[in-house]
């Protein structure tokens, strides 16, 4: 007996036709490259879209320098932790922006950057880590989904919204982000699997940026690369450069344009390396050499397209220039904001438990009201007696 | 045999001492979870583990509770005795499928005939000034889930015993450990420990005569602190140390309230529906005529975990328990 042979292999076990709207007209390839694909500083550079490039060098500097303010801002205490993006630039900045204005973004803990460059107030993005809330924001203003803290978490929730849109009849792509760590979480499986079962419009982006905190892809998985995971779920799986900002915006462009269409969704992971840290609570020199993140730095996603760039006079001293500007604006505005004193409520613990107050919250919000309000009228005294 | 003096060690070193000396006397102890290897751990309480014993007996899984604890199940199942780390009280949801399904039930599913030895050590509670999902107090899920013991210590001692009273354990503990208690230190000697009592007993840590704060795990140093401020409004409060959740030891509980004819429970999780509220029907229960005043409680309010700048608010600390202390002056 075949395997095709075998009860329920295969299609035939299927007692109805899968439904019109989620019909399988794309013939991607399942397998992925054995290579990561890249287009820097190979023959298909040739066909790049300059206007395209230039804006995603600003983006890249822009990124770069959030990554440094948020880190100092950090050593300053002003932030109590940050999950640095540095040479993960390229990654963060085409998932944003290879989205249209109605689709979602699911980001995962790390992915900050990727919600500021799709429009999330760059403070804003920072207050949750900051601690004045834990996220915050209004997801349907950006639509961009709360960053998600436990990892792979946000995968089905991506997937739930793009079915969601597809019976609608909305024209909605769904781009959740997630570690290569994440990829071995349930969630992850059960994500995958649903967005295949369903061809929902998703495109899954696993960043692989070599460790999970401490434990590398080695100690993650077994398969030849995070793409292979695509094939067994039934969909296309892709490698790619994710420090080649070209690379990454053809392929995520290509994985999106699939899913609007139809083609279900697709599984790309970018090969990546986490220059800093996991968060400055990490001590990195305990698990992996300097060589290595000499290595990456070398193939430093900022530089890869400045030197394309140049060397094919699509940009110069003064393009350069004028992104480097534009950074320094948005650092000193981010600095601005980061250390203004965030006004906060107490009375606001209570506010978003419910719909409707219930009568045990009402019970301990006039409790702490009056502990706030004891302690006010304390510092008044104090300062009646001593007011210097 | 040399006695070693006792140095100042914190609740960490403790805990990591715990499994080294567990891991060395039983070769069937085995540790894992994420980063429990080459880093140590996250709060670096395996470290060592893996240098001294092998990727084999400290091993770095990959990212997955579920997978972490169900695999630790079919190890137990095969006669080992794993001790599973989750990172942070919030990572371990995942997991719990496996851990009230099929941890907490064996036991019962087997007619006794296939116990499960798992510790699961889990990083609880806030303080630390933690983002989102890294400040959670879970005990009520492990209390309500028969099948489970539900351990907690408060103190550098109690660290060391009661995990090496998990390890030992036949049945599955869930070792609740106080993360911002971790670095707090007291005189103990790691190659003589002193001996503690085991699971299952309440301790009194300061007696008193007025009324008896009950308690564990991070709100102890509180309780204790609340004790002595107290004493300046008259009050002498005696403070039970529960050391156990489940099981509950409600003879220690009992005989302190019925001395001092009150009683408050004080833990960081909310109020509704938490281990307080249990407590407080047993006592009632069991001290009604002994009881000068209702049992009260001081609870984390209930309400989803507050960001790090608003945590303050949401703890108990001293004012409140006294607030509440003034309370059981009842007149009625
Ligand atoms: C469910 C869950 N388990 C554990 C953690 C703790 N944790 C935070 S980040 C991290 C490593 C994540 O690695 P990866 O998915 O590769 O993403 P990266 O940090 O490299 O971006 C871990 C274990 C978590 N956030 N969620």
């Amino acid at each position: 007996m075949t395997v095709q042979e075998l009860p329920g292999a295969g299609a035939s076990h299927r007692s109805t036709p899968p439904p019109a709207w989620r019909p399988r007209t794309d013939a991607a390839p399942l397998l992925p490259d054995p290579e990561p694909y890249r287009v820097l500083g190979t023959p298909a550079a040739d066909r790049l879209d300059p206007e395209l490039m230039r804006r995603c060098y600003a983006e890249l500097v822009r990124g770069r320098r959030y990554n440094a303010q948020a880190t100092a801002l950090t050593r300053q205490g002003r932030l109590a932790v940050y999950p640095s993006t540095v040479g993960q630039e390229a990654c963060e900045i085409a998932a944003a922006l290879v989205l249209e204005e109605q689709d979602w973004l699911f980001p995962s803990y790390r992915d900050t950057l990727a919600a500021v460059a799709r429009g999330l107030d760059p403070v804003q993005a920072l207050t949750l880590l900051r601690g004045d809330w834990h996220t915050g924001y209004d997801p349907r203003e950006h639509r961009i989904a709360p960053l998600s803290t436990p990892l792979a978490t946000q995968l089905p929730h991506a997937v739930g919204l793009a079915h969601a849109a597809r019976l609608r009849g909305d024209d909605v792509v769904a781009l959740a982000m997630v570690g290569d760590g994440g990829t071995s979480e349930g969630d992850f499986h059960e994500a995958m699997n649903f967005a295949a079962v369903w061809q929902a419009p998703v495109v899954f982006l696993v960043q692989n940026n070599g460790f999970a905190i401490s434990v590398p892809l080695a100690k993650q998985t077994a398969a030849p690369t995070l793409a292979h995971k695509a094939v067994g779920y039934g969909m296309p799986g892709r490698l790619v450069d994710g420090n080649d900002i070209a690379a990454m915006h053809e392929v995520l462009s290509e994985a999106v344009r699939r899913a609007r269409s139809g083609g279900g969704p697709t599984m790309i992971e970018a090969v990546t390396y986490r220059i800093e840290a996991h968060t400055n609570a990490d001590d990195a020199t305990r698990y992996r050499g300097d060589a290595e993140v000499a290595a990456w730095k070398a193939h430093d996603p900022v530089d890869l397209l400045e030197r394309e760039l140049t060397a094919r006079g699509l940009l110069d001293e003064a393009g350069i220039q004028a992104a480097k500007d534009a950074a320094e604006t948005m650092a000193a505005a981010l600095r601005d904001g980061m250390n203004a004193e965030p006004v906060l409520d107490p009375m606001d613990l209570f506010g978003h438990v419910y719909a409707e107050q219930t009568g045990r919250l009402r019970e301990q919000a006039a409790m702490l009201r009056a502990e706030l309000d004891a302690a006010e009228q304390d510092a008044a005294e104090q300062e009646e007696e001593d007011p210097s | 045999m040399t006695t070693v003096a006792a140095k100042p060690a914190t609740m960490a070193q403790a805990l990591g001492r715990a499994m080294r000396d567990a891991m060395a006397e039983d070769p069937s102890v085995h540790v894992m979870g994420e980063d429990v290897g080459t880093l140590g751990g996250v709060f670096r309480i395996t470290d060592g583990l893996a240098k001294e014993f092998g990727e084999d007996r400290c091993t770095d899984t990959p990212l997955a509770e579920a997978g972490i604890l169900g695999a630790a199940v079919g190890m137990a199942m095969y006669g080992l005795r794993p001790v599973v780390e989750m990172q942070f009280d919030a990572f371990a949801y995942p997991a719990f499928e496996q851990l009230i399904s099929h941890v907490a039930k064996m036991r019962n599913r087997t007619r006794g005939a296939m116990p499960l030895p798992i510790t699961i050590r889990v990083p609880y509670g806030g303080g630390i000034g933690g983002v989102e999902h890294h400040s959670d107090s879970s005990e009520a899920y492990y209390v309500a889930t028969p099948g489970l013991t539900v351990v907690t210590p408060a103190t550098v001692e109690d660290a060391y015993g009661l995990l090496r009273a998990s390890i030992a354990s036949d049945d599955p503990v869930v070792f609740l450990e106080p993360k911002r208690l971790y670095w707090s230190k007291a005189d103990w000697s790691p190659e003589a420990p002193a001996a503690v009592p085991g699971i299952g007993k309440a301790l009194v840590r300061r007696s008193g005569t007025s009324a008896t704060l009950i308690t564990y795990g991070p709100s102890l140093p509180v309780c204790m602190e609340a004790a002595e401020a107290a004493r300046e409004e008259g009050w002498d409060l005696e403070v039970v140390d529960l050391r156990s959740l489940v099981p509950f030891d409600e003879e220690t509980v009992v005989a302190s309230v019925r001395r001092t004819g009150r009683a408050v429970v004080v833990h960081e999780s909310g109020g509704f529906g938490g281990p307080g509220a249990e407590i407080a029907a047993r006592v009632t229960e069991r001290c009604f005529h002994h009881l000068e005043a209702p049992v009260l409680r001081v609870t984390g309010f209930d309400i989803p975990y507050p960001p790090p700048m608003l945590e303050k608010h949401h703890l108990p600390g001293v004012d409140r328990i006294l607030d509440t202390v003034a309370r059981l002056q009842w007149e009625n």
